[in-house]
């Protein structure tokens, strides 16, 4: 587990120069980084009006998740501790306003007008940044803010990597402050890895003491890989509006159908491996329709591109072939 | 920053009854063009300071503002084209904002303002 970045340094130290290059150089970072800010941009469940909501992007980073608030048309404030992050915000910022400039510069040689340079104007559209603490407290005033995100951010909450740190106060702080900036009935999304149940009972229950009411969202809960948790939050007192979506990939059915084969596997007592080996049985007819269509399925619940099943699915091919 | 985001920041030392507005000494101020979103100002409109806003942009040398308003004017154009120019298109880049109870500074640079407290004022 030496891998979790919450492990090794504090954020604003393992968050340096060559590490924040990482997020903006490499194209899986941005993919996954994107898709997460998609997945909890709807799981905000901001009207559909095409007005523009002010929101708040705890965590921003380099600002790859405001990207996506940007792109519909959101204005945002970020908030991050690292400042090699950040500058590398602007840095990148720069560059591509340089090249922008650059490309228009083409483009007038060939047309007259120069519509690329709106792009330039919309990027300076970005949000805001500050650099802050979330454990601190946000420091914003009471009830300004339309909704709140924050991708693999919270869980930092739970280090203390100072002497000064002490986990639960500072989540407290955090939370407290948040429920206070956010609109009534307001979101906030937190797409977090949590390292042990321990953990994620820890962050949940100062959200809840907070205030909020909602719980927690999973996504692909079978598969080790594209498995992501979300924790959905609404300021406010529980009600049906305040009721928790469904995670992607999972659904009841198949789940209780897995949980009872865990069941059978669990009887099995150590004592079973001493016995002699059954053979195994060998099925002259292979395997079936069924089997292959229970395969697709757990393939799907991973989350794994699965074409659909059809009549020709587990058909045998022809003699004369 | 702008000054929308400003108009939402307070000062978030222990103790701090009253760190809204905090004060800016702008020292270098930049101007970029956003396009006008009238329906997001209309929004806007009931969440902003109004006094704080005028003040901030009256310190960042932008003193067309009107000192008291109505939700009325929000149908005029050019009172939302000011709203829309102090709110969105003034960035403070360089300077300092100041929390009018403690005179703590906490010093922007590159438009970043830096909000990180010291141990003892958690």
């Amino acid at each position: 587990m030496a891998s979790r970045p919450e492990l090794q340094a504090p954020p604003e130290i393992f968050y340096d120069d060559t590490e924040a290059r990482k997020y903006t150089s490499s194209s899986r970072i941005i993919d996954i980084q994107a898709r997460l800010s998609e997945r909890a941009l709807e799981l905000l469940a901001l009207p559909d009006d095409g007005i523009p909501r002010l929101l708040l992007d705890i965590g921003c980073g380099s600002g790859l998740s405001g990207e996506t608030l940007s792109e519909n048309g959101h204005v945002w404030v970020g908030l991050d501790i690292s400042q090699s992050m950040l500058s590398k915000l602007i840095f990148d910022f720069l560059i591509s306003v340089v090249y922008v400039f650059l490309l228009s510069g083409l483009y007038m040689l060939l047309h007259c007008s120069p519509p690329i340079l709106d792009i330039a104007l919309e990027r300076e559209a970005e949000g805001d940044l500050l650099l802050g603490d979330m454990g601190q407290g946000l420091g914003l005033r009471p009830g300004v803010i339309d909704g709140a995100i924050s991708i693999s951010a919270v869980q930092w909450l739970c280090n203390a990597d100072k002497s000064s740190h002490e986990p639960r106060l500072r989540l407290k702080a955090f939370f407290g402050s948040l429920y206070r900036c956010l609109a009534r009935g307001a979101r906030a999304v937190f797409q977090v890895y949590p390292e042990s149940i321990a953990q994620r009972e820890l962050i949940l229950s100062s959200a809840m003491r907070a205030g909020f009411a909602g719980g927690v969202v999973v996504d692909y809960p079978h598969s080790s890989k594209s498995r992501k948790e979300y924790l959905v939050l609404t300021c406010g007192p529980p009600s049906i509006s305040t009721a928790v979506p469904k995670g992607k990939g999972d659904d009841g059915e198949s789940s209780s159908d897995e949980s009872s084969g865990d069941d059978e596997n669990r009887t099995v007592s150590i004592s079973d491996r001493h016995r002699p080996r059954k053979k195994q049985k060998l099925n002259k007819r292979g395997k079936g329709r069924e089997w292959v269509l229970k395969k697709k399925e757990q393939m799907r619940r991973k989350g794994n591109v699965v074409p659909p099943d059809s009549k020709f699915t587990a058909r045998k091919r022809k003699a004369r072939f | 920053m702008r000054l929308l985001t400003h108009n939402m920041l307070s000062c978030n030392i222990k103790g701090v009854t009253n760190g809204f507005p905090l004060i800016i000494e702008a020292e270098k101020v930049l101007e970029k063009p956003v396009d006008l979103n009238p329906d997001f100002l209309r929004n806007m409109f009931h969440k902003v300071e109004w006094k704080a806003l005028v003040d901030a942009a009256k310190s960042l040398g932008y003193s067309e503002l009107p000192e008291s308003v109505d939700p009325a004017m929000l149908e005029s154009p050019e009172f939302l084209h000011r709203f829309h120019h102090a709110l969105l298109e003034l960035h403070l880049e360089e300077g300092a904002l100041v929390c009018p109870e403690t005179g703590r500074k906490f010093p922007v640079n590159k438009g970043i303002p830096n909000m990180l407290l010291h141990e003892d004022e958690v």
